[in-house]
């Protein structure tokens, strides 16, 4: 490589690593050093250093409103694992046979669900038909809510990766004895672990943010979640940016940890899914 | 055996139950339930009244405008800054597992958090936006509560924050294209953009496809960020028809709620299907 190439290289580096870190670190950096200040000097809204550390605001988040925010830690990761371990199942049941058989009835069915990749759920008919079913604002009620507006993107994801499975391995299954139920469980699924760990980060990550559905379906001062009392802090702590900013730092840390973890796994479970739909 | 048999219909019968219980038929009965003034208990038949109210009331049909504006600008735009990202990242730097970490951590954080973060850092006096735009000399921008300016403040977080799905379905993209062709180019003497020109760009012409589908659907059903940072506000200025559903329902007028829900199914019924059957064609007129 020249010598012109290189040095082209090195302001790309530095030019880019500039910009990313002002325009997509910089908004992190400043909620945590403010949510560390105390009231009078978080409300300037500076990005100077704190004067001295307050640890003790995150405890006050936490304690606010009887343990308000643990609770709904609580049912934000109840309704997550609830509602990813039944898409798990279902769906890689489902896109296993939409693959392998392409009638009528199948691809009718699996139309059908793939509309829900466009078309907006339609609210108030769901809240009446939760009422008839007495799970409205139930944590029940909204893990299925939550499944079903992810089915038809997980459903996609399986419908892809399943193509990858050979089908010979399910005819030795046959041969030893074994129901298509078995052959299922233990081959095939055992195989799209690759594709179930996309589905959990990802089904993980909408369902722990979301805040449309629970505002409408499991709203209410006992059974909020993150995003709901993140929401309803906004007006309670509108003159208090330190909590303010603590409790959006402490929302946000178990994103930041996934992140930090399986960072490779979800960008190109993201493709997967983004460029196949 | 029979493949029926072995890829039995039961294996699809309980994500398909959950579906069509718990989304398929509140779409349906929307349909109805737009046709009348209700309470979930009981309902009267209005006819169309609900819909000629959300088409006639400024406060309520602006929103179909500023929906459309909401969508087609934040799509341009990651459309645009997009490929301009991931071409940079798909060049020979070597900090670009860094930045493209950088750039897609803002997805994983919640609209909610987003909008606090940036209805602060765009604060009228001390946001550090305004602090900024005054030391270059500038006079201050009342980012959000200035009715002109807070629609397209909310559409530049928006993009913010979703730029790093379309920039990683470019790279994808880019990343796919067998570098013979480039080879051949640069025999012919192209320069760089006439590469990306002729090449780069008519040969991510599918991940360009995902990114305009995908970003105009989330355009047009966007609810949790403008609620965080504006309310719809101010006045009515940056309300959406996901944003006028949710008043609506909490003022009680159901079937006016109801038909905003339709209103937004069927709006992205006839933008999305044309324009994914358009890019399709187009797709398979290239190859």
């Amino acid at each position: 490589m020249n010598k012109k190439k290189k040095i082209q290289i090195l302001v790309g580096d530095i030019v880019g690593c500039a910009l990313a870190i002002i325009i997509f670190i910089f908004p992190f950096y400043f909620m945590f050093i403010n949510s560390l200040k105390d009231r009078r000097e978080a409300n300037k809204l500076s990005i100077a250093f704190p004067t001295s550390i307050h640890w003790e605001n995150y405890l006050d988040v936490l304690k606010n409103n009887n343990y308000q925010v643990l609770i709904a830690f609580k049912n934000s990761f109840l309704i997550m694992l609830f509602a990813v371990a039944v898409l798990i199942i279902v769906c890689s049941m489902a896109g296993y046979v939409v693959q392998r058989r392409n009638d009528k009835v199948v691809n009718i069915i699996s139309t059908l669900v793939m509309l829900g990749l466009m078309l907006p759920p339609a609210i108030l008919p769901t809240i009446k038909l939760l009422q008839q079913l007495h799970i409205y604002k139930t944590m029940f009620g909204i893990v299925m809510i939550e499944i079903a507006l992810q089915t038809p993107f997980t459903l996609m994801l399986y419908r892809g990766f399943v193509a990858s499975v050979p089908k010979e391995l399910e005819e030795a299954g046959y041969i030893d004895g074994c129901t298509n139920f078995q052959v299922f469980f233990k081959i095939v699924f055992p195989l799209l672990k690759p594709v179930s760990a996309t589905v959990i980060i990802l089904d993980a990550v909408t369902i722990f943010n979301d805040f449309q559905n629970p505002l409408y379906f499991f709203n209410g001062s006992k059974n909020a979640t993150v995003q709901l009392t993140l929401y309803n802090f906004m007006g309670q702590f509108a003159s208090e940016y330190n909590l303010l900013f603590a409790d959006v730092i402490i929302i946000t840390i178990p994103m930041l940890i996934i992140f930090l973890i399986f960072n490779r796994k979800i960008v190109d479970g993201m493709v997967a899914g983004a460029v196949k739909g | 055996m029979k493949k029926e048999k072995i890829y039995s219909i039961w294996f699809l019968m309980p994500a398909f139950v959950i579906f069509a219980v718990f989304f398929l038929i509140p779409v349906l009965s929307s349909f109805f339930y737009s046709l009348t003034i209700w309470d979930f208990k009981t309902f009267t038949f209005c006819g169309f009244d609900n819909y000629v109210m959300f088409f006639s009331e400024p406060s309520l049909n602006t929103s179909l405008i500023h929906t459309l504006v909401y969508a087609f600008m934040t799509s341009g735009l990651k459309v645009l800054f997009a490929f301009f990202i991931a071409l940079f990242l798909t060049s020979k730097i070597r900090t670009k597992s860094f930045i493209r970490s950088a750039v897609f951590f803002p997805n994983l954080v919640s609209a909610i958090a987003v909008g606090i973060t940036f209805t602060t850092l765009m604060h009228p006096t001390k946001g550090i936006i305004n602090i900024i735009i005054k030391a270059l000399g500038g006079s201050t921008v009342n980012f959000l509560g200035d009715p002109n300016i807070a629609l397209f403040s909310v559409i530049a977080v928006d993009v913010w924050k979703g730029v790093s799905i379309a920039t990683v379905i470019y790279i994808a993209g880019i990343q796919s294209i067998d570098s013979t062709y480039y080879e051949a180019a640069q025999i012919d003497g192209a320069t760089f953009w006439q590469r990306v020109w002729n090449v780069t760009l008519p040969m991510c012409a599918p991940a360009m496809d995902s990114v305009i589908i995908l970003s105009l659907i989330g355009g047009l059903r966007c609810f949790d960020l403008i609620w965080a940072m504006t309310g719809g506000g101010p006045g009515f200025a940056t309300d959406v028809i996901a944003s006028v559903v949710y008043k609506q329902y909490a003022a009680g007028f159901y079937g006016l709620s109801t038909a905003g829900n339709v209103i937004m199914l069927v709006l992205i019924s006839i933008i999305a299907f044309p324009l994914q059957h358009f890019l399709i064609k187009r797709e398979e007129a290239l190859s």
